[in-house]
């Protein structure tokens, strides 16, 4: 069993919004709207300043808030790689993942159903990097499998120094940030 | 496509028909609308235009509609993956605010009011204006300003006219002081893309430049790069840039006094002995007299000017040395910001001469080209009268065309009246400084034409606007680049323009025949065109159509690869001492200038890039617009306390000369020193047809209306502005 995970080196990225844009139109999110947005954590007072800046998205976690919740049964873990997704036409846009994420990654698609990031899994299956790692020009971005020990993800969270967000939500995140 | 985009279509449609549209460009949408797609996936190379690093991209259709753009893999620039704004590049085709067909004024000029007509009275009454002009006035009178690759057919018919006068604001408004500088040293420009071996530097110094803000693609992917392998980052800059938290030294320096930290940091190299003995003893012209002359700018000189710590520049100075020769003081781009630019400049390129950088790997390599002929056209007919820029070489080292000189002569008809202007793909309002000196010139016309693909204010102030199809739905001429390796690429429609908009070719080719210079067009489409050139090369048209680029054999861009050790300066050196300069009145060495305070109160109105934006010219692309929708004024946020502000707030800004800016929103941040405000360059539009972007945010062009001119070349600093902040409130 593949467990997809996403890791994003800050060190390289200059948050160009790049991947922003990318799953804009792989994905035609509608305007208005996107699926993955910049964070920039600035800390310190000038000039002596620390900046991170993340690309931030659903962080596809293993004990996933906004699934448990849905009265639907349109959230969802897909059966590959532990991606959580919504099911479009079972989706009642009652809001109660919107509530419950504490990533803020979903919003109402105008046509009525929650949305969100999902791992490009379209394009994963076909072998693609998620359409976000495949543009970004400063390289940041990594995708893979967590259960595979090769993997490049899995040797750069052994590597390098590394957090996730909100580890204290329990939600089990699977976005990592190397530092 | 899927319902959703089918149905936002149809909306665009829709609008689109409540809008200034003709019946024709209705007709001709819903004919599109209801013509059947090619069904499936399909991809077109062809190179970017969102910006002018020209990357090569591949558009991907889906059943026919534009889905999405990459980058093509085989592109040196773009090495397969696009900056945000390329990636955006799709909303250029289906923005609705774009033009749509060609316009001529209906009452006075500024007022955008149009009335629709077709190409060809607007083509037919172009030329009788410019005919008019030149029987009067001769050629010379009528001047073209122009950005970007997309002018190159334009330049030609204006110098088939017989007119010198074509200039871009690229020169005194942008890169100018920085090229005249190296030239001044080195002999040779920096030039576009920047000869700057980024990927392979081991320090990378930043003075001003915000690589990561500013979206140069390969630049930033090869910052990217140098940042992975360990190179040390240096960072100068009033505000806490993006590139700064990258950076191992930040030196957060008082605006306008980069020249004192230039200097000390060479007396450092020099008085310590850290520089590169041994290229300066091969190389150097006047190194004696130059080190002589910076021999008192210590540190502790600098200190009180640049209010940077004597021990940081001291350390920052042995970083840089530790790693020469693949150290790289970055010569930034748009540089025309304090009236000594050149000199700062040159001060750049004798700091990157003490490590020995230039032709040596981490710091300047040699540029190398495709060798693809020009068309063989006609001889162009020499003007009679010079060109009206730069009466009397009074800017000696100014090589390219000063735009505001134009500008100037059109004011004061001196040296001789300028009648017409062409203005293609700038936005002079955003672009030059002063909008009253702009519309002062504007006035004195007979003749105003802009080719643009939206409504911008320049736009507004035409006699007649001509609509041009976006990049991916024209030919544009071929990118025979300069860069690390030759390369020749292609941009090609990949999608029909929507309405009744044509490319610059077209308009130049009509125009030409128009006014009796067919001559000079002896091909009938561009294509005929581009095989006449690839023919003559060797290379092949089909290869290029299919690929979007054909790439010639690596060639040596390092002296220790091969390349001449040669430096086309007058005395053969590097230029340490430059007699050219004393020759003609100015510093030989680099003097540093204490920049004037502004007003007692007032912050110095500082102005950059965003990454997802180009200029002002993507603010009606609604997918970038997503990601960006107005700038935001950023206050030290102690600053913004005392003056009981916090972020989000709307304020206004209000310049020395009592301009009073759009309403913008407040970032109060840590990330800048207190003696300035910072806001994204672009925004603020005042043109009715901009109607997403009409009214947000606030245009820093706007308060720019003091400018002071660089003796040595004429560009135009622009930070030399200053500002209050009145709350909103005050305005009701």
């Amino acid at each position: 069993m593949a467990r997809y995970a996403m890791v994003i080196d800050t060190r390289r990225c200059v948050g160009c919004m790049d991947c922003v844009v990318a799953c804009k139109t792989e994905n035609q999110v509608p305007e208005g709207f996107n699926r993955d947005w910049i964070a920039y954590d600035a800390r310190g007072t000038f000039p002596e300043i620390q900046l991170e800046i993340r690309s931030e998205r659903c962080n596809h976690c293993d004990n996933p808030p906004c699934v448990d919740c849905c009265p639907c049964g349109a959230s969802h873990v897909h059966e590959r790689g532990g991606v959580v997704l919504v099911h479009h036409d079972k989706c009642s846009g009652c809001k109660a993942c919107i509530a419950a994420c504490p990533y803020d990654a979903r919003f109402i698609n105008p046509e009525g159903y929650a949305d969100k990031c999902t791992f490009c899994i379209h394009r994963v299956e076909q072998g693609l990097k998620p359409a976000c790692v495949s543009v970004c020009p400063t390289h940041c971005m990594y995708f893979g499998d967590l259960e595979d020990p090769n993997s490049e993800v899995n040797r750069l969270l052994q590597s390098r120094k590394n957090h996730a967000l909100l580890p204290e939500a329990g939600t089990r995140p699977h976005v990592f940030y190397l530092t | 496509m899927n319902d959703l985009s089918r149905r936002r279509f149809l909306k665009i449609s829709t609008a689109a028909a409540g809008a200034v549209a003709a019946s024709g460009a209705v007709l001709k949408a819903a004919q599109r609308a209801t013509r059947k797609p090619s069904a499936g996936i399909q991809n077109i190379p062809t190179y970017c235009d969102i910006c002018f690093w020209k990357c090569g991209a591949i558009a991907y259709l889906k059943d026919g509609e534009l889905w999405k753009i990459e980058g093509n893999p085989d592109d040196p620039l773009s090495r397969g993956r696009l900056c945000p704004r390329g990636t955006g590049g799709i909303g250029a085709h289906t923005d609705p605010d774009r033009l749509r067909a060609p316009l001529m004024k209906k009452s006075v000029r500024g007022a955008e009011e149009w009335v629709e007509v077709t190409w060809d009275e607007a083509l037919n009454f172009i030329a009788k204006k410019m005919r008019e002009i030149k029987a009067k006035h001769g050629p010379e009178s009528m001047a073209l300003f122009s950005h970007g690759i997309g002018g190159n057919f334009l330049k030609h018919t204006f110098k088939a006219f017989g007119s010198p006068n074509i200039a871009a604001p690229s020169f005194a408004q942008c890169r100018g002081p920085r090229d005249v500088g190296f030239r001044l040293t080195f002999g040779e420009d920096v030039s576009s893309p920047e000869r700057t071996d980024i990927k392979n530097a081991q320090c990378l110094v930043l003075i001003g430049s915000h690589l990561g803000e500013n979206m140069h693609n390969t630049q930033v992917q090869e910052f990217a790069e140098a940042i992975e392998k360990g190179a040390s980052v240096i960072v100068v800059d009033p505000r806490f840039s993006i590139a700064a938290s990258k950076a191992k030294y930040y030196l957060p320096i008082k605006p306008g006094t980069d020249n004192a930290l230039l200097l000390a940091w060479m007396n450092v190299l020099v008085t310590e002995g850290r520089y590169d003995k041994e290229f300066v003893q091969k190389h150097g012209f006047g190194f004696p007299q130059f080190a002589a002359e910076i021999s008192s700018f210590t540190p502790e000189w600098a200190y009180p000017e640049t209010g940077i710590d004597p021990e940081l520049i001291r350390a920052s100075a042995r970083e840089m040395a530790k790693h020469r020769p693949a150290t790289l003081v970055h010569p930034g781009r748009h540089v025309t910001w304090y009236g000594d630019d050149a000199q700062r400049s040159r001060a750049i390129a004798l700091l990157n001469a003490l490590f020995g950088n230039w032709g040596r790997k981490g710091g300047f390599y040699f540029p190398v080209s495709m060798d693809v002929p020009g068309y063989p056209y006609p001889a162009y007919p020499k003007p009679t009268r010079e060109k009206v820029d730069n009466p009397g070489h009074r800017y000696p080292f100014a090589h390219e065309t000063i735009t505001t000189g134009i500008r100037e002569a059109t004011i004061s008809e001196k040296p001789y009246p300028i009648k017409g202007w062409f203005v293609y793909a700038t936005n002079l309002f955003h672009a030059l400084p002063n909008e009253a000196e702009t519309i002062q010139a504007i006035q004195n016309l007979d003749l105003l034409v802009v080719i643009d693909v939206i409504p911008s204010e320049i736009a507004g102030w035409a006699d007649v606007v001509l609509p041009e199809s976006v990049y991916l739905e024209r030919h544009d001429d071929l990118n025979v680049e300069w860069f690390r390796e030759p390369f020749v690429a292609l941009r090609q429609p990949v999608i029909e323009a929507p309405h009744d908009q044509k490319p610059n070719w077209w308009m130049a080719r009509e125009l030409a025949i128009k006014l009796g210079l067919g001559a000079y067009y002896p091909w009938k489409h561009i294509e005929e065109y581009f095989e006449h050139r690839l023919n003559a090369a060797g290379l092949s048209y089909a290869e290029l159509k299919k690929n979007g680029i054909i790439r010639g054999a690596k060639q040596p861009i390092y002296f220790d690869e091969g390349v001449p050790i040669q430096f086309p300066t007058p005395s053969g050196k590097v230029e340490f001492f430059s007699l050219q300069l004393q020759q003609a009145g100015f510093d030989p060495v680099p003097k540093y200038r204490r920049p004037a305070a502004g007003p007692p109160g007032s912050f110095r109105l500082l102005y950059g890039r965003a990454p997802v934006h180009s200029f002002s010219r993507t603010h009606t692309n609604r997918i970038l617009m997503d990601m960006m929708d107005t700038n935001e004024v950023w206050p030290n946020a102690d600053v913004a306390m005392r003056m009981g502000l916090k972020s989000g707030d709307r304020v206004r800004l209000r310049n020395q000369d009592g301009i009073l800016s759009n309403s913008i929103r407040v970032k109060a941040t840590e990330r800048i020193r207190t003696d300035c405000v910072y806001m994204v360059h672009g925004f603020g539009h005042t043109a009715k047809g901009m109607r997403f972007a009409f009214g947000k945010g606030a245009s820093d062009a706007q308060l720019i209306t003091r400018y002071e001119i660089d003796p040595l070349m004429g560009g135009t600093a622009m930070n030399v502005n200053f500002v209050t902040i009145e709350p909103e409130t005050a305005h009701g």
